[in-house]
């Protein structure tokens, strides 16, 4: 299991090394930022100097180096709209965001997984219908239009429910659902492919002629292997919920990172817009790892090997 | 003679027992034509090729054109619509269902040039990675998981932001994004291709590695790459219409459904249809062609599959 | 501590029987796209206690069905039917899914073909030996782990403590049947149900793992149905034999009944494809039998084994055949009175030399 997890370590340091270039990359993408910086009306000494008032002067590679460590100590630049510290912007919004992830997976998994052990274990019936039925519908809908649409039923119409802000936990309850069902699909799939191999295999058929009680044989023997794919999963949605979290956040126009990189891709404040997208990309890195280790740890056969 | 050879002889000869296996395009056939999901999607992607190629055919209306004095009229259901405009009009007047209809241009476009170009990048890099194997394959994955590292839709967003929002930036942004899971797949079958005896029937020949994947490889691969790309088009198609709806994907007056939702937002408590209606077409649009890929999926897997 | 070599846990009581297992009648139907495939037709057969039954036929001929439909291990869209089955007298036909779940593992115990996939990857060996115990006995943890441990040193397993630890992919092929074996008999069950439990082996494994087989059933008493396409191993094992063929019983009488003297002509086939040194003359054709088995779906049209019978003749293709009645406890289901005549011949010289 050690040398596994040093392989999956390495690995995701080369990754998360490349993913930093390429954001920083990212911002140079823009063309001439001295000349943006400097203005329109800006002559050409005075982008000279914006030029090396910022160090953007100097050789690429060293800008690179020069921006890693200062990130690494926790200084990612300033905004270009506000001048606000970036790393500060991101810490005041970075809850919001968190908040949204990690309810929209909480909903994902309450409902998917049920319904795939559900589904699984009554193949052809109504519900594994229903639960296919499910996961077209939730791969099919543009989600930011089924918010739109949850906005005008539960928001407009019944006004149930607050469509805006994230003061409060019920302003979370529209986007939460938004979001969620976007992984649904996935993860119900995942889990019922997965308990559909388990319940035919071979030792499931021991386990009934141990006569275990069919509760033994559906959540000892079955879910415990048909989980480990999930887990996986739920890793990765994780990662995908921050990063798309956009689309949501910007509908409900709730204050996360999402919605912050997006107003900054439209200001062109693409200090904001770096850091975001080599956070998220490092949170993903992270789970992803995280996922790998936990998978290890549930794997006997990778665990002891 | 022996015994046993004048058993044999007298062996009765009765009617033949060997079936016949019909050939596997029948098969095919034969699956295609009752598959229900494969024939909802063939059939809806057909008509909507159709339509987007035939537009200015089925509406005598410009979708650019506006009309102020005609501005959101409700579609025909509705107590003030009327048959001139069977979906009614938007906050510019401009007719809704050729806007609709002209729509689907664009989603086409781009679903198949993304898929297109995902496709070929993706299917190229999981043929090499499995074939060669070793560092290659290392190397291969690495920038699987570089990709899947980044957050697509903000660096979609970004990447149009800075190069603009024209319909060729647009499919070659999304074509950039996607190919992930061509590679997956596509490095998979061809690893376990490659291990059968007629590549190595092939290499004993001496054939080059480039003939080897190009002609035993890659038609026993081109199914499943099929059944990626359609999902691939769904994706990108869902994709770009939440890039338009931000503002970062197509550019307006261009009928994109997802710029016809942001455009409708506006006045989407009084109007709700101006929301409403792309929304299904692109619903519509993109189960047909998920049931279409899942349809051709089973409809080429192996025997045995039940 | 006794409980941990010997424990029995009395059946509510039954008219006593010497016959352990009995089945008449069996059938079993399995739903498919074509129409209700005929995997088992009216199957009879019994075993008693310390006997050997060996089911024995070619792949498909419904042997594994017949045993899973008296384990009651059925899939979904199999159908059992029978006039009869007693396991120690106790109709098993009239007890709920929860009683039949009681009795399995626990007075009928089955093994499958392959240890790897039989055993859960995720759980140690002790962990799954245990948990059939738990299932049927009223016992602590520790009890179980006894009886486990005492139980892999029985079938030949050293270092049985650690083992308990270990999980499947760390065992060997040979270790995990021993284990699977072990596992059967945590409750001492009346009746062992062996599938084909030495084919994914290795050869020299097989005969240990027979030998270990017939042991246990000597020590135990126990009624040991073995289902096998292999006749060595019937030759080794069995007491009688049942052929089977296209989902009926073809055949069934002791073992040297019908290995000295078979009935009906598919078991002749079978017999003659085995060259027996000494005797198959160099350079002859071994038996071979032409033909493929006929389907499985519709009526049961005349004789099944027809279309691939030297000897069949008009009266074969009228009717189902009946099993008959040709020798003391020996039965064919074939129309002719007598044996057919050997298609194998030997020279005289050979003939003379016996």
């Amino acid at each position: 299991m050690i040398r596994f997890l040093v392989h999956r370590t390495t690995i995701a340091v080369l990754v998360a090394l490349t993913v930093s270039i390429i954001g920083f990359g990212l911002l140079r993408l823009s063309g001439d930022l001295a000349a943006a910086l400097a203005g329109d009306t800006a002559k050409p000494e005075q982008i000279a100097q914006v030029a090396h008032l910022y160090g953007l002067d100097r050789p690429l590679y060293v800008q690179y180096l020069d921006w890693a460590d200062r990130a690494l100590h926790g200084d990612l630049g300033r905004s270009l709209f506000d001048n606000k510290p970036v790393a500060q912007l991101i810490g005041e919004r970075i809850g919001v965001t968190v908040q949204l992830s990690l309810m929209s997976l909480a909903y994902a998994l309450a409902i998917a997984i049920p319904l795939g052990v559900l589904a699984a274990t009554r193949p052809n019936s109504w519900i594994d219908r229903l639960s296919l039925g499910l996961a077209v519908f939730g791969q099919a809908v543009p989600n930011f239009w089924f918010g739109l649409i949850l906005i005008i039923v539960f928001g407009v119409t019944l006004r149930w429910l607050p469509i805006s802000g994230s003061d409060h936990f019920v302003n979370f309850i529209l986007p939460t659902v938004t979001l969620g069902t976007s992984v649904i699909p996935a993860i119900m799939r995942v889990t019922r492919t997965g308990m559909l191999d388990a319940l035919d295999s071979d030792y499931i058929r021991m386990a009934r002629a141990k006569g275990l009680s069919a509760a033994s044989v559906l959540f000892k023997h079955a879910l415990r292997n048909a989980i480990l794919p999930v887990v996986s999963l739920t890793a990765v949605s994780l990662g995908f919920l921050l990063g798309g979290s956009v689309i949501v956040e910007s509908v409900f126009a709730l204050n996360g990172i999402g919605f912050l990189a997006f107003q900054s891709i439209l200001r062109t404040d693409f200090p904001v817009v770096q850091s975001i997208v080599v956070f998220v990309s490092f949170a993903y890195i992270v789970l992803t790892l995280l996922s790998d280790v936990i998978n290890a740890y549930l794997d006997p056969r990778i665990r002891i090997g | 003679m022996t015994s046993i050879e004048r058993d044999r002889l007298t062996l009765p000869t009765g009617p033949a027992y060997e079936l016949e296996a019909p050939s596997p395009r029948a098969v095919m056939r034969r699956r295609a034509l009752t598959h229900p999901g494969f024939l909802f999607g063939a059939t809806v992607m057909i008509g909507t090729v159709l339509v987007a190629i035939f537009a200015p055919l089925l509406t005598s209306y410009d979708p650019f054109a506006q009309d102020l004095a005609q501005r959101l009229i409700p579609p025909v259901w509705s107590a003030k619509g009327s048959f001139a405009h069977l979906l009614g009009t938007d906050g510019f007047g401009r007719d809704y269902l050729t806007r609709l209809i002209y729509g689907a241009r664009i989603s086409l476009i781009v679903g198949f040039g993304a898929a297109g170009i995902s496709g070929i990048i993706g299917t190229s890099l999981g043929l090499i990675g499995g074939y060669f194997g070793g560092r290659v394959d290392s190397v291969v994955m690495y920038l699987v998981n570089v990709k899947l590292a980044l957050p697509g839709v903000l660096v979609a967003l970004s990447l149009i932001a800075v190069f603009g929002g024209s319909v060729t930036v647009v499919v070659t942004v999304l074509g950039l994004l996607f190919w992930d899971r061509f590679v997956v797949v596509t490095r998979s079958v061809t690893q376990q291709l490659r291990i059968n005896d007629y590549v190595a029937a092939a290499e004993a020949v001496g054939a080059s590695s480039r003939r080897i994947i190009l002609g035993e490889i890659l038609p026993n691969v081109l199914n499943h790459i099929i059944v990626i790309a359609s999902l691939e088009m769904a994706t990108a198609i869902l994709v770009e219409a939440a890039l338009s709806f931000l503002g970062l994907g197509i550019r307006p007056p261009t009928p994109s459904w997802g710029l016809m939702i942001s455009e409708g937002r506006n006045f989407m408590f009084f109007q709700p249809y101006l929301v409403a209606i792309p929304g299904v077409a692109i619903f519509l649009l993109v189960i047909a062609i998920n049931m279409l890929g899942d349809g051709i999926r089973d409809i080429t897997a192996p025997e045995g599959r039940n | 501590m006794n409980r941990r070599t010997a424990m029995v846990t009395a059946p509510p009581s039954r008219q006593a029987s010497d016959r352990v297992l009995e089945v008449e009648q069996l059938s079993v139907e399995i739903d498919g796209p074509a129409g209700a495939l005929r995997a088992v037709t009216g199957v009879d057969l019994h075993v008693g206690r310390g006997e050997t039954l060996c089911i024995v036929g070619e792949s498909g001929c419904g042997k594994t069905m017949t045993s899973l439909g008296i384990m009651g291990l059925l899939p979904r869209r199999a159908r059992l039917s029978a006039r009869r089955l007693a396991l120690e007298g106790c109709d098993l036909l009239a007890l709920g899914a929860g009683e039949r779940a009681a009795l399995r593992g626990n007075r009928m115990a089955m093994i499958f073909q392959d240890p790897m996939t039989s055993l859960n990857p995720v759980y140690t060996v002790g962990n799954q030996m245990e948990e059939i115990f738990l299932r049927h006995h009223k016992g602590g943890r520790n009890e179980a782990r006894e009886r486990a441990e005492y139980l892999l040193q029985k079938v030949g397993i050293t270092a049985a403590r650690s083992r308990l630890g270990q999980y499947p992919h760390q065992l060997s092929g040979g270790l995990r049947q021993r284990v699977m074996i072990a596992m059967a008999l945590m409750c001492e069950p009346i009746l062992m149900i062996a599938d084909e439990p030495t084919t994914a082996l290795d050869v020299t494994i097989q005969a240990q793992i027979l030998h270990l087989l017939a042991d246990l059933q000597k020590e135990y008493r126990m009624a040991l149905m073995l289902i096998t396409h292999d006749l060595g191993v019937v030759a080794r094992m069995a007491d009688r034999v049942v052929v089977m063929y296209a989902g009926q019983v073809v055949e069934t009488g002791t073992a040297e009944q019908v290995f000295t003297a078979p009935l009906h002509p598919y078991t002749r086939g079978l017999l003659d494809c085995i060259p027996v040194p000494g005797k198959t003359l160099r350079g002859s054709k071994l038996g071979s039998i032409p033909g493929m088995v006929p389907s499985l779906i519709g009526p049961i049209a005349g004789c099944q084994f027809r279309n691939r019978c030297a000897h069949a003749f008009d009266a074969c293709t009228a009717a189902p055949v009946p099993l008959r009645t040709l020798g003391p406890d020996h039965q064919s289901r074939c129309l002719l009175d007598e044996a057919p005549a050997p298609r194998l011949s030997y020279p005289a010289s050979a003939e003379a030399g016996r």
